[in-house]
């Protein structure tokens, strides 16, 4: 059990929470996540570790509904208790210092870049966050990110912040030159489609280009495989080998089907979940 | 005196019809009358060789002896006194090849329900009165990494020589391969709670949801936690996959990953619990080990109309227990013997529609002396499925040993211990079962997780 010291609302559709977890934040890194549980014969699931300290026994990751056990955990207020959570698991990032390191972050990837970008910042990389959303509104933690990064980039689709387009533009004008300049290393984290889009944007280019993966998964400790992406056409177990993958050797086109294998039943839970909340309220 | 019968007293066992779609235990049990019947049949040989086909040399005729007297306190004394997990042992130890395999009465008729007689006393110790609890007596903390039946044992044992002991578990319940691959049809949750249950009452501390190597560090252990000695019971947890073509399909996953889905996760109660299960209406295993058939049936209970074994070698060369195949055969699960597959196939967008097999003939005998598959040319068959499950082995799982120094580690991944101690290379560690030997048996493991507690002991009780 750990205890949420922080719950905070950033979005309709996204939360961040603080929790009281000691061991995993002392022994936690960039690029790392947790797996947690919050119910009994609830499911497990991976979500990013995007901060740390060490000194207060506390880790922060936020958590965007995207089905049942997401939107769970949302309705988490401080106070409570999660009921299970381990970590850090995967191989921390590993980055050369000294560099231009950019990284892009979509939905809860913003987040994730928190600790990282503090990371290279501490070691005197120069740092440039890109983050996107659909619209201002959407946007998370652009202004912690902005304390932390050299530069901040901001993109949204309908320009009502920064850049007017999707994240892939403007890291395409930062290769170009423009603004920060190239990257040495573009690191990204979010869905899927978004880590394809930047894997594509940076291959001709030949920009180093690392993707954090986010494949279903049971166990999140290389027990069920569940989790196997195909990198450099080797089979690779995203929880124990990654989930930071070289993006010009990952096969996204099967990691993506992958990824649907459960719409049906998740469907069925959201669905019930949705007339178990309705019930609820009714009484 | 000994009753000569030839045949075992049969195990009363509940329907196949009505088992094959439910997940409550086949074996209904001995009553103690089937016990007293059958422990007749021991003849309480002068050199009872049974013993020597039990890794951890359980007294056999003694404890049968009890039985055929009525002192089930008596029995259950001398089986513990062996054996730290008998109602889980007599449930799913390989009695053919070991104990039962020797027994004298086998040369001409079936050998003693050994197997049965051990889960009838462990079962009849649940009901009695739980033992008062203990306190530790002795300074030393140990911890145990992971809770599989070797960590289980080995805590038990040291907790009984009077040592505080810590478990720590990376999963969030404890029992390993007991709790999230053996399937509940054939151990019942229920029995692993009440032999954690007792290590509790034996002052055991259980920790989960921490992973040593990630968590916490091996140097953490001995450093800022202060334990004086570590046992390393972590498993072969990782699965294997073939490289054929296909296998990234929507729909192919490993035993484990469909196992536990269902066991740990409870699959089987989605959506009451929150971890779907993909099963369609035919699941081809490939393997024909415990793992295999455990999926398999768990696949017909799950709803699926066909199960196929696929197994590139014949039966005999099969390794799972016999009593599962049989109780697999009677519950319809079909056998596709030396049968070889080459690749998965699938729809357009992604999903299994079938398994492409080679046929296969046996040679000569290979390094595991077993008859060597050769390809039939030209035979190939593709057997409809929706789901293909990779049942074909386990390696150790190397999330403690990628950041703990020290360690020794074969080209298998399996760690490199004493086998009568288990002390490896890095000082006060320990180590046993599946980790050291790869994937092997629960009685194996058990056993190895008592022989080091013992070392621990000694090589403690040495320093003064
Ligand atoms: C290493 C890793 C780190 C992650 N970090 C975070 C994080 O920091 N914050 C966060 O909010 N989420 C994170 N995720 C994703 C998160 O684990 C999933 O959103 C969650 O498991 C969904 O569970 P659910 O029951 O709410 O939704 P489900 O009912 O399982 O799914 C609902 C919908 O979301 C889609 N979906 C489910 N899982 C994924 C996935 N892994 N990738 C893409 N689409 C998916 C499904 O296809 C479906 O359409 C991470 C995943 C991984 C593997
Ligand atoms: C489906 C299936 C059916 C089987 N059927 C039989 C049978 O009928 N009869 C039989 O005798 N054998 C059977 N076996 C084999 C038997 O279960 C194993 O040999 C036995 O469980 C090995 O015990 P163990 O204690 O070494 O490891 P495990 O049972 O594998 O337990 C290891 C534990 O350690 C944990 N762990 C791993 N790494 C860490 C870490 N770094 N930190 C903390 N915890 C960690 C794991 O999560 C796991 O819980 C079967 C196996 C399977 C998979
Ligand atoms: S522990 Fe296993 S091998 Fe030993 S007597 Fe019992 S059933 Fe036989
Ligand atoms: S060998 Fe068979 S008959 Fe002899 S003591 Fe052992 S169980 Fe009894
Ligand atoms: S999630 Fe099970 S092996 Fe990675």
């Amino acid at each position: 059990m750990a205890k949420i010291i922080e719950a905070r609302r950033l979005t309709p559709v996204t939360k961040l929470f603080r929790i009281d977890a000691p061991l995993i934040a002392e022994a936690a890194k960039a690029g790392q996540f947790v797996m947690l549980r919050v119910r009994e014969g609830g499911e497990r699931i991976p979500v990013t570790i995007a901060d740390y300290d060490r000194a207060a026994g506390a880790i922060t990751i936020v958590v965007q509904e995207v089905g049942a056990t997401t939107k769970r955990v949302c309705a988490l207020e401080a106070g409570d208790e999660i009921l299970d959570i381990v970590g850090p698991l995967g191989v921390p990032v590993d980055i050369a210092p000294g560099g231009h390191v950019v990284g892009v972050g979509g939905g809860f990837g913003s987040a994730a870049l928190l600790c990282l970008m503090k990371e290279l910042a501490a070691r005197g990389d120069t740092t440039t966050a890109i983050v996107g959303a659909r619209n201002k509104d959407l946007l998370i933690l652009t202004d912690e990110l902005r304390g932390i990064c050299t530069n901040l980039e901001i993109c949204t689709d309908d320009g009502s912040a920064g850049f007017k387009g999707f994240v892939t533009q403007r890291l395409a004008q930062l290769i170009e030159g423009d603004g920060p300049g190239r990257p040495d290393t573009v690191i990204a984290i979010g869905p899927m489609v978004m880590l394809r889009a930047i894997a594509d944007a940076t291959r001709a280019p030949k920009v180093r280009t690392l993707v954090s993966l986010d494949p279903l998964m049971v166990d999140g400790t290389g027990m069920c495989g569940g989790c196997r992406v195909s990198v450099g056409g080797e089979t690779r177990f995203a929880c124990v080998d990654g989930p930071v993958f070289d993006g010009h050797q990952v096969d996204f086109a099967s990691g993506m089907r992958r990824s649907k294998q459960y719409v049906r039943q998740e469907k069925e839970a959201i669905e019930r979940l949705a007339c178990a909340t309705t019930a609820a309220a009714v009484r | 005196m000994p009753v000569k019968r030839p045949e075992k007293t049969p195990m009363p066992v509940r329907e196949p019809a009505l088992r094959a779609h439910d997940f409550k235990e086949v074996n209904d049990g001995y009553t103690i009358f089937h016990a007293a019947f059958e422990a007749e049949r021991c003849l309480r040989c002068q050199d009872p060789v049974c013993v020597d086909g039990c890794p951890v040399h359980i007294p056999i005729p003694d404890f049968i002896h009890a039985v055929a007297i009525g002192d089930m306190a008596g029995a259950a004394r001398i089986l513990r006194g062996a054996n730290p997990l008998p109602s889980i042992c007599g449930r799913v130890c390989p009695q053919e090849s070991q104990c039962e395999e020797r027994c004298s009465l086998g040369t001409r008729l079936a050998p003693v329900a050994i197997g049965h007689l051990e889960r009838f006393v462990a079962d009849w110790e649940r009901t009695q009165a739980p033992a008062a609890p203990v306190r530790p007596t002795r300074p030393e903390r140990i911890a145990v990494i992971g809770s599989g039946p070797a960590g289980l044992v080995c805590a038990g044992e040291l907790a009984r020589l009077g040592y505080p002991v810590t478990v720590y578990e990376a999963l969030h319940a404890p029992g390993g391969v007991l709790r999230y691959g053996i399937p509940e049809f054939r151990l019942p949750k229920a029995i692993l709670d009440w032999e954690i249950g007792v290590l509790k009452s034996l002052g055991v501390e259980f920790v989960c949801n921490v992973i040593i190597g990630k968590t916490i560090t091996m140097a953490d252990l001995f450093g800022r936690l202060g334990y004086t000695a570590v046992f390393v019971g972590t498993g072969a947890g990782l699965p294997q996959f073939l490289g054929i073509p296909g296998e990234d399909l929507n729909g192919v996953m490993s035993a484990n990953e469909f196992l536990t889905r269902v066991n740990l996760m409870r699959g089987y109660d989605f959506p009451d619990s929150d971890t779907p299960v993909n099963v369609g209406n035919r699941v081809a295993v490939i393997g024909a080990g415990n793992t295999a058939i455990d999926a398999a049936r768990t696949a017909l209970r799950m709803g699926a109309e066909h199960a196929t074994i696929v197994y590139r070698r014949g039966e005999s060369e099969m390794s799972a227990r016999l009593e599962e195949y049989h109780h697999a055969i009677e519950e319809g699960v079909q056998f596709q013997w030396l049968t070889s597959p080459l690749a998965v196939e699938g729809t357009a967008d992604g999903w299994v529609t079938g398994l492409r097999c080679q046929r296969m003939r046996l040679g000569e005998p290979d390094a595991s002396g077993r008859a060597r598959p050769l390809p039939i040319d030209g035979e190939e068959i593709v057997l409809p499925a929706d789901n293909v499950v990779l049942a074909i082995g386990t390696t150790p799982n190397p999330l403690l040993t990628r950041t703990t120094a020290g360690l020794l580690v074969t080209k298998t991944g399996c760690l490199v211990a004493d086998e009568e101690t288990g002390l490896t290379a890095k000082t006060g560690v320990f180590a046993g079962g599946d980790a050291v030997t790869g994937a092997a048996t629960v009685i194996l493991a058990a056993g190895a997780g008592k022989r080091a507690a013992h070392a621990i002991h000694e090589s403690l009780a040495a320093r003064g």
